[in-house]
């Protein structure tokens, strides 16, 4: 969309850089994965132009709030030794690129999926003795999109073998099961109706890979859950607790139906 | 056989207001050739209050799914066929089934069942035991869109 208006010289570089990632030689923070991979397709290219203008321009993206708190919060000590996320994994901008894209991931010791933002908690637990941020508080929405932002543009990857192979298809049962009193499974909308509109929106994939979002009818930031709890009470289903088993295994089924996708975070959507 | 299992013997006694209290039987319906050709109710429903029904966010507006002749309203969806002429298409008997249980008709249908109370996964809790439409409901907007002919 905005190459359009790129000059030459500038598009050449990109055409450049498209190289290397092509020869595997890029540097971390260069790669720009598509939009769509295969007909899967970003929640991006459902919205209109001038949503997406929003989120291409880090000074406009309100999503970008939340990122200068995350950043705050990365680099502030707390718990009784005080340390902080940086004591341990320096700046971030080094160490966090490519981690939001390979999650959820099984873990041996919770012997089950953790996502990014049990990890943060799980960390904060173990290293600093700090209490754990409340699902979907500020703070946490703040941290995991201060550290998915890193991984933009990199391709969603997520291990969906070994170990972690019986909770995908616990998630693939969910996202095929109908629920709720409207008596709808994720895929009746999101894979067999995609592009037809409902009432006024037009149905996407219901794809991660911009998540946390900033959700621009709420004026607010959302996890995949939040928006999982969502979409489960508009069906007239009762909702899973943000951080569920339940929730962690349809965030690794979805995460997976969106394999090769561009971490966006934070991504602005209707 | 077929036509005795599609017959739904719900609980007897028709609720017509529901109560607050709890869960609201269901009117016993019958179905056969494709229809329920009988009232749910003794009153006969209303098409102007059906109208009213159809566009009632709160009672899962029909125009999430489809296009409607109500031009006051904006963005109808088009998940479903288009209601217009729809009146022209089906017998009141039809379109009660549909309104009723689409599933009966189509078991792969995405149409809700608007007056049904059974076999739901994890349903909220403040819609258990209640059907979407009360039995009125459901025969008013029948009524509404029995009138929807093809000009």
């Amino acid at each position: 969309m905005r190459d359009v208006t790129r000059p030459l010289a500038i598009k050449l570089l990109f055409g450049l850089a498209a190289l290397a990632a092509i020869a595997g030689s890029v540097a971390v923070g260069q790669t720009q994965a598509p939009y769509e991979v295969e007909g899967r397709k970003s929640g991006y290219l459902f919205m209109t132009p001038a949503t997406r203008s929003l989120q291409d321009d880090e000074f406009q993206n309100p999503g970008m709030f939340i990122v200068e708190r995350g950043r705050d919060l990365w680099n502030r000590a707390e718990g009784p030794d005080g340390k902080s996320c940086a004591s341990c994994h320096g700046d971030a901008e080094a160490s966090m690129p490519g981690v939001a894209a390979r999650y959820p991931v099984f873990d041996p010791a919770a012997n089950g999926l953790v996502n990014l933002e049990m990890r943060i908690n799980a960390e904060r637990a173990a290293h600093m003795k700090a209490p754990p941020l409340k699902y979907e508080s500020e703070d946490l929405l703040a941290l995991t999109t201060y550290i998915s932002m890193q991984s933009r543009g990199q391709p969603v990857n997520v291990a969906i073998d070994g170990p972690a192979q019986p909770f995908f298809e616990q998630g693939k049962t969910f996202y095929e099961t109908r629920r709720g009193q409207l008596d709808l499974s994720c895929g009746q909308c999101h894979e067999d109706r995609v592009g037809m509109k409902l009432r006024g929106d037009v149905i996407s994939q219901g794809q991660l890979n911009g998540f946390p979002i900033h959700r621009l009818s709420w004026r607010a930031m959302l996890s995949r859950h939040r928006i999982f709890a969502w979409c489960n009470t508009s069906v007239r289903s009762e909702p899973y607790e943000l951080g569920s088993p339940e929730y962690l295994a349809l965030e690794l089924y979805v995460a997976w139906r969106g394999r090769g996708l561009p971490i966006e975070a934070p991504a602005v959507r209707r | 056989m077929l036509e005795l299992a599609k017959t739904i013997l719900a609980a007897a006694v028709l609720a017509l207001s529901a109560a607050a209290c709890g869960a609201a039987d269901l009117a016993a319906y019958r179905v056969e050739n494709g229809g329920v050709a009988a009232p749910l109710t003794d009153e006969p429903g209303n098409p102007a209050r059906g109208r009213q029904i159809v566009r009632d966010m709160g009672h899962v507006t029909c125009l999430i799914c489809h296009r409607m002749p109500i031009p006051e309203e904006p963005d109808h969806g088009e998940i479903g066929p288009s209601l217009e002429g729809v009146g022209s298409r089906l017998s009141v008997a039809q379109l009660r089934l549909r309104l009723i249980d689409s599933k009966q008709v189509n078991p792969d249908s995405v149409m809700p069942s608007y007056y049904r109370t059974g076999g739901f996964t994890r349903i909220g809790a403040q819609f258990e035991g209640r059907p979407i439409y009360s039995a009125q409901q459901i025969e008013d907007v029948v009524a509404y869109l029995a009138l929807l002919k093809d000009k």
